[in-house]
């Protein structure tokens, strides 16, 4: 088991998101989240990330997880290289692999602050890739990537389940994931 | 983990230390343009006016120690690999104080030098700014995570940091008088209370900001 989170509730200000919501992944599983902006998609996964404290349930989460949010978490002052660098030495891993997957390896030297918005989704998926964590939680990980980049990242989770990891997400966006479980949220509590 | 924010914050506050060092020496060169060139008031006064622009100087870099990392969601993947924010919190306290810490104790010896101070204050003054600077640099991180996005949080961080770092100027300045060892002593004291007590605050406030 990577994952179980066990009568879940979600409470934001005065309004509940959501209750009683249970669900578990195991090795090699992947789950989306789909429904209408504001349902709770990103604090579904922020809980299950250890980011934001549920306001009811319990969450299982044995294993290291990688966590991919809105923002980049890259250091504009330094170089693609230097950037993911630092993450992934804190990880014990090398990024360059993951960011030949994710076709920047040419932007090793440029600093992050000209990288476009597409070209720092890309790094920061590369830095869930070199992550090493077998857990995944990705936060509408498509925003900001043309085709090419929606196609590598569909790529990298295929990768990913193959040798035995799991992908929770949240998306809008379709995205190119095999036999992925869906979760709707419809608000329908609030 | 720890350490590798610590090395990544300190390099990244050695970069910008020049604007609270220049500061720091500006104040000490026109204090004495204030208040006249009388050799006695300057050198009576000028270890408290070093004091107080060391305090103003440790100011300057507030508004970049924690909010562009909330707002790059730097705070967020500490997290997700377990970290706890007080030890964050503690690391860029570190890294702080290595930034600016020992750059303002060697700006305090061409600042000592223009106020003409002698050595027995000179010493002093170290000795003090070696003791407050941490604690100086521990108010500062707790302020800017508690003031990070809010609007004009600069200024705010400004209003609420004074106030609390007189103690620390009180207890500073007053060791450098012949009889002060009691206020280095308070100093300490009030140093050890601050270092150590701030990471919990200021983690707190991180933790906030995820909410």
């Amino acid at each position: 088991m990577m994952l179980a989170l066990r009568d879940i509730a979600c409470l934001r200000g005065d309004r509940l998101l959501f209750e009683r919501l249970s669900l578990e992944l195991a090795a090699g599983d992947a789950l989306v989240v789909t429904g209408a902006n504001g349902v709770g998609k990103s604090s579904l996964l922020r809980i299950a990330a250890g980011l934001l404290r549920p306001s009811a349930g319990t969450i299982e989460r044995p294993g290291r997880v990688a966590w991919l949010g809105e923002a980049s978490a890259l250091d504009g002052d330094r170089t693609l290289g230097q950037a993911l660098d630092f993450w992934a030495k804190l990880d014990g891993t090398r990024p360059d692999a993951a960011m030949a997957q994710m076709g920047i390896a040419h932007l090793v030297r440029v600093p992050v602050r000209y990288l476009s918005t597409g070209q720092r989704r890309r790094a920061a998926i590369a830095r869930t890739i070199a992550s090493g964590a077998p857990l995944w939680l990705l936060d509408e990980p498509a925003n900001g990537l043309d085709a090419e980049g929606i196609e590598r990242l569909g790529d990298a989770i295929r990768a990913h389940r193959r040798t035995g990891g799991s992908v929770f997400t949240a998306t809008h966006l379709p995205l190119p994931i095999d036999d992925a479980a869906t979760l709707m949220l419809d608000g329908a509590i609030a | 983990m720890i350490a590798s924010l610590i090395r990544r914050d300190t390099l990244r506050g050695l970069r910008a230390a020049g604007l609270p060092v220049m500061f720091f020496l500006i104040a000490a060169t026109l204090f004495p343009f204030a208040v006249g060139p009388d050799a006695r008031v300057l050198t009576k006064a000028g270890g408290g006016m070093l004091w107080l622009a060391a305090l103003l100087a440790a100011l300057l870099p507030i508004e970049r120690l924690v909010a562009p990392d909330i707002e790059a969601g730097v705070f967020d993947q500490f997290a997700a690999r377990g970290i706890a924010d007080e030890a964050l919190a503690a690391a860029k306290i570190a890294a702080h104080w290595l930034s600016f810490g020992p750059t303002l104790m060697l700006a305090a010896l061409p600042g000592a030098a223009l106020l003409g101070l002698d050595e027995s204050t000179l010493g002093k003054l170290e000795a003090g700014l070696a003791i407050g600077t941490p604690a100086l640099a521990a108010l500062g991180l707790t302020v800017a995570a508690l003031t990070a996005g809010l609007r004009g949080g600069g200024a705010l961080a400004g209003l609420v940091l004074l106030p609390l770092a007189i103690p620390l100027l009180i207890f500073g300045a007053g060791a450098l008088d012949p009889d002060g060892a009691q206020a280095l002593k308070l100093l300490a004291s009030t140093a050890l209370l601050l270092t150590f007590g701030a990471p919990f605050a200021a983690g707190a406030a991180l933790r906030s900001h995820r909410d």
